[in-house]
């Protein structure tokens, strides 16, 4: 099959859906590969670069949309590009079916198959072709980038001959893959980063980007929504979560908000008054800007100063540094074609029965299969961290009658010999019991790294047991003897062997 | 020499005994511990030898002789690796020696008793010979399976644990009868038959353990010829004995909780056997992950450990087969001198015996104070860059928290997988003991670098260049 690959029409759209690196392992699945001349040429592909690589330049996007069966988009299709895609064809972009019904209708009507990158589940297994966390990643690097460039200050703190220089203190709010990207990048560049995001359990994940994590002084709401999204909260809570936002504006320089809620426009997190709070030259990115905007202020597209302050609406974030997010973006669907050629001869197989697949297609031969049926297992371990909690209080409810039962059982066998036994055998009993308790005492003690050398000195010393053999063999019976005689000589064995590796051992520990 | 000189020497000997075993608690302190119960084992055997033996000095020397230059030419020979092997087949001679003395003091009829003393003392022989030989069948087939003349698969009869319970029912049955016939003046009888029924139950209990549990059990036998010690002891009349008899038993009965605990799993259960089926199903991951392994090759590997700030090294049993911790201590040193941070860490439960891994990088002269625990590393992986799993499987496996009804679910593991970077070290993709399979091997920072560990981790120290 031909995969075609257009120049994007949307415009200042700068990504291109193939880079000449992917479209050599393309046709190693059996593919032919077209390319429309100057589609690479925004994110410095060249068109030779293509040749090389063995694709087939075409001059115009009608020939190409002719002769192709599979359509490989960065955006989704304008009304005039649909118009170009024919029956049975198969396109494969961004589509987002959610928000763009109408677009949906109209493809369906051309009778193709849509696979929407975006609509792929985020299980494990498709993490590799994930392109929204891709896109998410680069455009948080890119916020950061675009930041500094209109912040009036060094990130980092210095302290220089000409005086002391305080380091930007950058808040990013949503620590998605976006969030984190743009943590580890403002972290680098040597500012204070700190986050909040509605879902605790990516505290961690802060923290390993070494941003700080502000936890909300608020009874537990967990934000997780299904497949490691956030969901709406609680009014409270986003009261609670307004305060800190407020504190925060007053004190930092910069803030980059990432907060999305799938399907649904960008919560409000950044009110007009938080703007005029902030600092004379301090900068907002709202990575939410094409979602209506985490700011009050923002505009989509736009770059406004307002209160004195910076405000980044991009949407175009990813295309801003095409050259990457097209590389990244081409491998992600060269991982999405190999799984849909399992036999790698260049016929795509869209099979249903696959999670990833059926829930990347949207659209198949004419008819519409958007939504897919729920993504059975949640990216994050929700559930596996809420079973153990149960079986642990099971566990505390059972456990006080366990060692009760034995402390009475062992008491009451304890009475039992003592009442019959004679005065000789309850001294012994003592020493033993005592022993037992020194013992326990002595061993917990004992490194675990020198649990090997341990064993070894016990087997020796328990070969204490020659004492018994010694008490016999003076006897006069024969048989007695001889027992005795092999005792003995099989103790030896176990005292000087047990002893002497011991030491062998202990001599090899050194600092 | 008078019967109370010999009580003050035992005494001595037992305080010795106890500062041998509390000297382990630091390595600084070990080797004088050692030296404490060597000395406390002279001083026993010399008040014995002098207070009490007054006959047959010649075959007594003879057999410590003969006994104390194998007990040093094995201590003086064996590899290791082999330290398990070795443990194993020492604690059955201390089995055999409680049978045997056991056996010895029954025929001698010098003190007679009456009554309910000699009730107790027939009972006190019966359990000293019982756990005795239980310990000495138990043992030699554990040194079997761990040398692997006999295979490590846990032998699952039809019934087993109704064997069990039979065997156990009819040696409390011998053992009233026992007492009875003694009473009359015979008994030998009995005494065999239960001997003969505690030796099948000892190698029956081993055999059904599988290669897992080696751990436990070998702790375990530890335990079993302590008290073996001690029910010889009581039987004996003999406080010394009684003594080391109960430290050892518990030595070993917290070593064997100790191993249980870092396996999650319950002692009872590990006794009853089964576990381990090795090479058995694939169980699924939690997320269906028939995913694709990467692998690497010796030369990407030594780039990500050049390039790494952090490394910690996981050691498992396949390093010990392998014969891997001399160049595993090459590339730490290496490492170290490029001031890499390299760090071991250990899991209780990895290899065949508690404290194995520890031995073998002693052996091979890596600095014990960077050989971590288990509970001293596992907050840390976050902030390792490269994260080197040699030839372990289960103890490094996300299925124990991640999947709620894998067989080895709650088991502590080492997390190494929230490191950046994890290299496998592996033969193939074979499943460990437990017979689970490893969604590790295919996490997207996990490679893996198939082959023998020493070739392996050989290629990658010269590319370390």
């Amino acid at each position: 099959m031909k995969i075609g690959v257009p120049k994007e029409t949307h415009e200042g759209e700068r990504r291109v859906a193939t880079t000449p690196d992917v479209a050599v392992l393309i046709q190693k699945l059996g593919f032919e590969v077209a390319v429309e001349s100057g589609a690479g040429a925004a994110a410095k592909f060249t068109d030779d670069a293509y040749l090389d690589a063995g694709a087939e330049l075409v001059d115009d996007a009608s020939s190409l949309y002719d002769q192709s069966d599979i359509i490989l988009k960065v955006r989704a299709p304008g009304i005039s590009e649909c118009e170009l895609l024919q029956e049975g064809q198969t396109l494969i972009s961004f589509i987002q079916p959610g928000q763009n019904e109408e677009l949906m209708n109209v493809l369906a009507a051309r009778r193709i198959s849509v696979l929407a990158m975006d609509s792929i589940p985020r299980i494990s297994r498709a993490q590799k072709m994930d392109a929204l966390s891709s896109m998410a990643n680069i455009a948080g690097y890119r916020a950061v980038v675009e930041a500094a460039q209109h912040f009036g200050r060094f990130f980092t703190g210095q302290i220089t001959a000409a005086g002391k220089i305080p380091p930007a203190k950058v808040l990013v709010i949503g620590a998605g893959v976006a969030g984190l990207s743009a943590i580890g990048a403002a972290k680098s560049m040597g500012a204070i980063v700190r986050a909040f995001d509605t879902r605790p359990e990516v505290k961690e994940q802060v923290e390993s980007m070494d941003g700080e994590f502000l936890m909300l002084d608020f009874a537990d709401e967990d934000g997780t929504g299904v497949g490691g999204y956030a969901k709406v909260m609680s009014a409270e809570f986003i009261e609670a979560e307004m305060k800190l936002f407020a504190e925060q504006a007053r004190e930092v320089d910069i803030i980059i908000t990432t907060a999305l809620i799938p399907g649904k426009p960008a919560p409000e997190l950044v009110t007009e008054e938080m703007v005029t709070s902030m600092k004379e030259g301090s900068v907002i990115v709202d990575l939410a800007a094409e979602m209506g905007g985490n700011c009050k202020l923002t505009e989509a597209d736009k770059v406004l100063i307002k209160h004195g302050v910076t405000i980044i609406g991009y949407t175009d974030l990813p295309s801003r540094l095409a050259t990457q997010s097209s590389q990244l973006y081409a491998t992600n669907l060269r991982h999405l074609l190999t799984d849909l050629t399992p036999e790698k001869d260049g016929q795509i197989n869209i099979n249903m029965d696959d999670e990833i697949i059926r829930g990347a297609t949207v659209i198949k031969d004419g008819e519409i299969t958007w939504p897919p049926p729920a993504p059975q297992i949640s990216a994050a371990p929700a559930q596996p961290t809420a079973a153990p909690v149960v079986e642990k209080a099971e566990q505390k409810k059972r456990r006080p009658w366990g060692p009760l039962l034995a402390l009475v059982a062992g008491a009451i066998a304890m009475l039992g010999i003592g009442s019959v036994a004679p005065p000789a055998f309850m001294s012994h009993f003592t020493v033993f019991v005592l022993a037992c308790f020194v013992g326990y005492m002595v061993i917990w003690n004992v490194t675990p790294s020198l649990h090997t050398p341990l064993m070894s000195v016990t087997n020796a010393i328990s070969s204490i047991i020659i004492i018994g053999a010694l008490l016999e063999i003076s006897s006069d019976n024969g048989l007695i003897v001889l027992l005795a005689a092999v005792s003995v000589l099989i103790t030896s064995v176990n005292i000087f062997g047990g002893f002497a590796v011991t030491q062998r051992m202990l001599s090899m520990f050194r600092k | 020499m008078s019967q109370g000189i010999v009580t003050v020497a035992y005494i001595g000997a037992i305080i010795l005994f106890i500062l041998a075993l509390g000297g382990l608690s630091t390595q600084e302190t070990s080797r004088r511990g050692n030296l404490y119960g060597m000395s406390g084992m002279a001083l026993a055997l010399l008040a014995t030898l002098i207070g009490v033996v007054s006959d047959n000095y010649f075959i007594l020397f003879i057999g410590v002789l003969i006994g104390g230059s194998i007990g040093l030419l094995l201590a003086k020979k064996v590899e290791m690796t082999q330290m398990p092997e070795l443990v194993a087949i020492l604690h059955s001679l201390v089995g055999m020696a409680a049978v045997l003395v056991g056996f010895a003091n029954f025929m001698d009829h010098t003190i007679v008793l009456t009554g309910v003393e000699k009730t107790i003392h027939d009972v006190e022989t019966y359990l000293g010979i019982l756990i005795g030989a239980l310990t000495f069948s138990g043992s030699v087939v554990a040194f079997l399976k761990l040398s692997a003349r006999i295979s490590g698969k846990p032998l699952t009869l039809p019934f087993r644990h109704w064997f069990n319970l039979t065997l156990l029912l009819l040696a409390i049955w011998l053992c009233f009868r026992f007492v009875d016939l003694s009473a009359a003046g015979g008994g030998m009888l009995p005494l065999i038959a239960m001997t003969i029924i505690s030796l099948v139950f000892g190698v029956h209990m081993v055999m059904a353990i599988g290669g897992a549990d080696m751990p436990v059990v070998v702790s375990m036998l530890n335990s079993y010829s302590g008290w073996a010690a001690a029910a010889t002891g009581f039987m004996l009349s003999n406080d010394l004995l009684i003594v080391v008899g109960a430290l050892v038993g518990s030595s070993g009965a917290i070593l064997s909780y100790i191993m249980c605990r870092a396996m999650n799993r319950n002692f009872i259960s590990v006794i009853a056997g089964g576990f381990g089926t090795s090479g058995g199903e694939i169980t699924e991951g939690s997320e269906g992950e028939a995913g694709e392994v990467v692998a690497i090759e010796a030369v990407e590997a030594a780039e990500l450990l050049l390039e790494a700030k952090e490394v910690m090294i996981i050691p498992g049993y396949g390093m010990a087969v392998a014969q891997a911790q001399h160049v595993v201590n090459d590339i730490t040193r290496k490492l170290r001198d490029k001031k890499i941070n390299v760090r071991f860490g250990i899991h209780p439960v990895a290899g065949r015996m508690p404290g194995h891994m520890n031995v073998l990088l002693a052996e091979a002269k890596v600095p014990y104070d960077i050989v971590f625990e288990l509970d001293e590393v596992n907050d840390d992986f976050p902030k390792v860059d490269v994260s080197i799993v040699i030839g372990a499987n289960d103890i490094v496996n996300p299925a124990a928290q991640e999947v709620p009804d894998s067989p080895i679910a709650g088991m502590p593991v080492l997390e190494c997988w929230k490191g950046k970077t994890t290299i496998v070290l592996k033969r193939s993709m074979a499943t460990g003991y437990a017979g689970v399979a490893n969604p590790l091997f295919y996490k997207e920072n996990t490679k893996m670098l198939f082959g023998d560990a020493r070739e392996s981790l050989g290629a990658v120290f010269k590319h370390l260049e």
